[in-house]
């Protein structure tokens, strides 16, 4: 330590830690104890590529057979396992935060590390704020890269293979253009469409004190129940369907769900709609919830 | 200032009243040992100290309201809740980057040096340490935050005779300076009373005793009575009085009877008496409690 460092250390005062670098902190330390936020993905990718790897044998029969097809078709079939590997990965990086947000405000409560969390100087929001920021940010941007490595490396196997066989890939894989639209429908659609969803999964990770999986459900299931008994409709039941469908309404009659095309529409809708803001309230009202609520529950 | 003023203090869970009226002022620099038996509401107090719990009354601990302004209490405050609430899946060395990410007075230097005189690795996961390697990790975050209160709610539980004495003597030898305060609950009271600069007795949500042990050893005097001198020491209305191999053993409060030791020097065996037969004096003392003098006389 450089005199001047030790002198600093020496003074009582110390400097205050600016807000960032706690939840900066904060965020490091939900990584640290749920690894499978990223080993899920990885090791669905390492999958993908060893059976994108072992399929590579027909690839020269299937880019003559596609041929025969329209540029439209050609593109759309090339594409295929492209689009496949995409889907995989964002299923995979649904699931996960879904499990990692019941658990993340129930489960320190029950290992009891809630109090030396709580013996810290870090407060209930930036806490919350950093474990609500996991599936609002980071599992979208994370599922991206790993989405855009996948891909990469299969062009690479596939160039690979193709090598002195005049066939190509590459030139029918918009490469770029696939992987602007996944960033924008991970970014918008998985971290803000879905935003009420975690927030609702937080809250209820916060509030219950056992089983936050029925938690999570059953007052769900019990509200469209309910307006189905009273009212025989079905408002409900659509709502939530439609919010996790990502606007299934919006979408023209007998596209096929399986194309990158498919995944470029739905939250381009959705971002000018008033209930892709509504939403965003929501989810921002479930958190004030999961914030007030962590300050009154103590262990259980 | 006083580091902790309670005023009135009240907390109720439903119908269970948990604080009943504390009136509480613990000065800076004290340590101060809160004793009481199950229930009484020492974890209340303690959390309603450490801005845990919303409370009723009046609560200032270093001159802020814990509940309203926590977050900011939290950079001069520390505790230990209880053993092993460190989460068992964090790394030592991630536990100390962690509090030196977030906590502006955590000396990490002192952390690893107090680190390095136990056996415990830098690469273990808490999981993989003993409970007693457990405590002296927590500890060893702790005693390295330059904190101006620290509170410890029974740090000791469960721990063998060994881990329990390092504990209180790393904690006054490395820790303690006279401008700390620390604020301990246990169970042991022995192992701690030779620490204490002051104690007091909780039962049933209210303060039953309060005094330092300066005032403990100047009031209060035990006295192994010699058989024939009985009759004469029960004349002296001692708080209390208990049987022993043979003997009669009475606890006299000397300010109350204005009785001198030259008194009870003639009596029997004087001596000043432990915070453990102190606090049962004072607890089984309170007429119409039968309940818990019949179990006094059970033990």
């Amino acid at each position: 330590m450089s005199t001047l460092a030790k002198a600093i250390s020496d003074v009582p005062m110390v400097a205050d830690i600016s807000p960032m670098r706690r939840f900066y902190w904060s965020v490091r330390r939900e990584l640290w104890e749920n690894r499978y936020l990223y080993i899920a993905p990885l090791a669905v990718a390492a999958l993908i590529v060893v059976g994108y790897g072992l399929g590579l044998v027909h690839l020269p029969d299937k880019l003559r057979a596609a041929a025969a097809l329209d540029a439209m078709q050609q593109q759309e079939r090339i594409e295929q396992p492209y689009t496949f590997a995409a889907l995989l990965l964002m299923f995979t990086t649904l699931l996960v935060p879904m499990f990692y947000c019941l658990d993340a405000l129930y489960g320190e409560r029950r290992d009891r590390s809630v109090l030396f969390w709580k013996s810290l100087p870090v407060s209930d929001l930036t806490t919350v704020l950093a474990k609500a920021s996991i599936p609002f940010v980071a599992i979208p941007l994370l599922t991206w890269v790993i989405t855009v490595v996948t891909h990469f490396v299969m062009l690479l196997l596939a160039g690979v293979r193709l090598l002195g066989t005049g066939l190509s890939v590459s030139s029918h894989v918009s490469f770029g253009q696939m992987e602007w639209i996944l960033f924008y429908h991970l970014v918008v659609g998985h971290g803000f469409w879905y935003a009420p969803f975690w927030g609702w999964l937080l809250l209820v990770s916060a509030w219950s004190r056992r089983a936050p999986y029925l938690w999570a459900t059953l007052p769900l299931l019990a509200v469209g129940l309910v307006e189905k008994i009273a009212f025989n409709t079905s408002y409900f039941g659509g709502w939530l369907a439609y919010r996790f469908m990502g606007g299934p309404k919006d979408m023209p009659q007998g596209s096929n769900p399986m194309t990158m095309a498919h995944l470029a529409l739905t939250p381009a809708q959705s971002l000018a709609s008033p209930s892709f803001w509504f939403g965003l309230a929501l989810a921002a009202a479930f958190l004030a919830a999961a914030v007030r609520l962590r300050r009154y529950q103590g262990p259980i | 200032m006083a580091c902790i003023e309670a005023r009135g203090l009240r907390k109720a869970f439903g119908t269970v009243t948990a604080l009943n009226g504390v009136d509480l002022r613990v000065e800076e620099g004290r340590i101060l040992g809160l004793i009481g038996p199950n229930g009484a509401g020492k974890t209340t107090l303690l959390n309603a100290i450490l801005g845990l719990t919303p409370y009723q009354g009046e609560l200032r601990v270093l001159g802020r309201d814990p509940w309203a302004e926590r977050d900011q209490l939290m950079r001069d405050v520390c505790f230990i809740a209880d053993v092993a609430v460190l989460p068992r899946w964090i790394r030592v060395s991630q536990a100390l980057d962690y509090v030196a990410g977030v906590h502006p007075r955590f000396d990490r230097a002192k952390a690893e040096g107090f680190l390095a005189k136990t056996t415990i690795q830098r690469n273990s996961k808490v999981r993989e340490l003993s409970k007693g390697m457990v405590t002296q990790l927590h500890l060893a975050l702790v005693m390295a935050i330059d904190a101006r209160l620290l509170v410890l709610d029974e740090p000791t539980l469960g721990l063998d005779i060994l881990y329990r004495k390092q504990f209180y003597d790393s904690l006054l030898n490395d820790y303690f300076d006279r401008s700390r305060t620390i604020v301990v609950t246990t169970h042991q009271v022995e192992e701690l009373e030779h620490v204490l600069t002051d104690v007091v007795f909780i039962d049933r949500g209210r303060i039953v005793f309060s005094r330092s042990m300066d005032e403990v050893e100047s009031g209060y005097l035990e006295v192994v009575v010699h058989p024939e001198k009985v009759a004469a020491a029960r004349a002296l209305q001692p708080m209390h009085e208990r049987q022993a191999i043979g003997c009669s053993i009475m606890l006299f409060d000397l300010k109350l009877n204005g009785i001198n030791r030259q008194q009870l020097a003639g009596l029997g065996d004087p001596s000043t008496p432990s915070i453990a037969d102190l606090f049962v004096a004072v607890l089984e003392h309170k007429p119409g409690d039968r309940s818990r003098q019949q179990q006094g006389a059970a033990q």
